[in-house]
């Protein structure tokens, strides 16, 4: 069996972190380049511009590129028949996740729920683990930010509703979230499962690279009503007005209970932030 | 799109008077960090009549708490804080002489009342360009609250900050009309 000391996931996870908080996805550039020649709102197309060139700063003067460096989210794949050696994996990522923050001057956001007393390291991180074929060990990092996250909801709707019930629902959030988490956004979508598998599919389907449809045509056609029905909102970048409020939708889907129809929507910012690695 | 306005802080009721909703706006000067913690204790001391720790007569306050500065830089990235969550505070500190605000989304029925009758104004910065936001802060110097790290008030010195007119003494509203004038439903 293939061993893995987990000294080389602390390193990883560390890296990740600051890649993350100051390389915006090139998937991200494309879209907001995009979304320039489709902005017809003057404010709203200064307002991309400077997105572009606030990616640039970050990525040449190594800063994040909001001084929200988010939850630390972390996805991990292990293989079964990787052999994970030295230590407790989880650990090994929380100590991967104090260090980036330490290392990389990323801010430290996160507090006691009631006393708001900061932990003073950025820890812990939420952790998804996932067991797949093979011997590798794949590890996602993708720091949330406090706004956009505030906007998101779970929801379990009547499945006499349907898909334009879905889909209303999805338009709402985005409408009452108005210019709270940063428009221009992604929107994720999560529909089926249970409560919490709703929620974990529209927060994975964020990971996917930005404007990419879903394999499925069914579910890439949704994505593509949702997008347009959005985009007639008028609250445009920061929510001062105009056409691209989001850059694109992702959903995600899975089968449901027969008597269920849950559906979750995870706002993200334009600062899609996540890496990855392969050890 | 109206011209570029350059304001220096401290602002006066001349300089709130001249500003409309989607007026750019380029800030220099000192103006203060304060999040919600800040505000929570800045209110209190106004309530307790207690000396505040520093004069809030025509000064702007921006909704930031940024990430550590790296070697060499005053401070890390920037950008503003979503502001209905300093609603609550806002009202008081503007009757006792704050002129601005700066940070990013819609603001109370409340604070838009003092906007007017107190002649102050609120302006958006871009949320989410933390890094550009950064380049026009000169220095950073906590002044006070040291102990809730990011959220300590910060003094700043800024060139040329760039923001927008959101919320004007006329009762505009830029989160209002500007939606309005892009809704195709």
């Amino acid at each position: 069996m293939r061993e893995i000391d987990v000294s080389l996931v602390t390193n990883a996870v560390e890296e990740l972190c600051i890649k993350a908080n100051t390389e915006l996805g090139d998937d991200v550039i494309a879209a907001l380049e995009r979304a320039i020649e489709l902005e017809v709102s003057p404010t709203g197309k200064d307002i991309l511009k400077r997105l572009l060139e606030n990616a640039r700063i970050a990525r040449e003067q190594k800063i994040p590129i909001c001084q929200d460096t988010g939850y630390a989210v972390v996805f991990v794949e292990i293989g079964q028949d990787l052999h994970v050696v030295g230590g407790s994996l989880r650990d090994a990522i929380t100590e991967g996740v104090r260090q980036g923050y330490e290392k990389g001057y990323l801010r430290k956001s996160i507090c006691h729920c009631f006393s708001r007393k900061n932990t003073g390291d950025n820890t812990p991180a939420v952790i998804h683990f996932d067991v797949v074929p093979g011997d590798k060990l794949k590890i996602i990092v993708a720091p949330k930010g406090g706004g956009s996250e505030n906007m998101s909801r779970v929801t379990m709707l009547t499945p006499a509703v349907g898909i334009e019930g879905v889909k209303k629902f999805v338009v709402e959030r985005v409408r009452e979230s108005g210019p709270n988490p940063c428009p221009p956004t992604i929107i994720g979508v999560g529909i089926g499962g249970t409560f919490e598998q709703a929620a974990i599919l529209a927060k994975k389907s964020l990971l996917r690279p930005v404007g990419e449809p879903s394999i499925d045509p069914e579910i890439a056609k949704i994505e593509q009503e949702l997008l347009e029905e959005i985009n007639k909102l008028g609250i445009g970048p920061q929510g001062l007005g105009g056409y691209v409020t989001s850059l694109t939708v992702h959903v995600n889907m899975m089968p449901c209970h027969i008597a269920s129809l849950p559906v979750a929507v995870n706002i993200q910012c334009h600062a899609a932030r996540h890496k990855e690695v392969e050890l | 799109m109206q011209d570029v306005v350059k304001l220096t802080t401290p602002l006066k009721d001349e300089d709130v008077e001249k500003l409309r909703i989607g007026t750019r706006v380029l800030l220099s000067g000192i103006i203060y960090s304060a999040r919600d913690a800040a505000h929570k204790r800045l209110v209190e001391l106004i309530e307790a009549d207690e000396e505040l720790p520093f004069d809030l007569k025509g000064q702007v306050i921006y909704y930031m708490g940024p990430s550590p500065p790296p070697p060499g830089r005053p401070i890390g990235a920037a950008g503003p804080t979503t502001a209905y969550r300093m609603d609550p505070y806002a009202p008081l500190l503007i009757a006792n002489g704050l002129k601005g605000m700066i940070g990013k989304g819609t603001r109370s029925d409340e604070v838009k009342e003092a906007i007017k009758k107190y002649k102050a104004v609120y302006f958006a910065a871009i949320g989410g360009a933390g890094a550009l936001m950064s380049q026009s802060i000169l220095s950073a110097e906590v002044v006070a609250y040291p102990e809730l790290g990011p959220e300590a008030i910060r003094r700043l010195e800024v060139k040329d900050m760039p923001l927008v007119v959101a919320n004007d003494i006329y009762g505009g509203d830029l989160y209002i009309d500007g939606v309005k004038q892009y809704a195709r439903v």
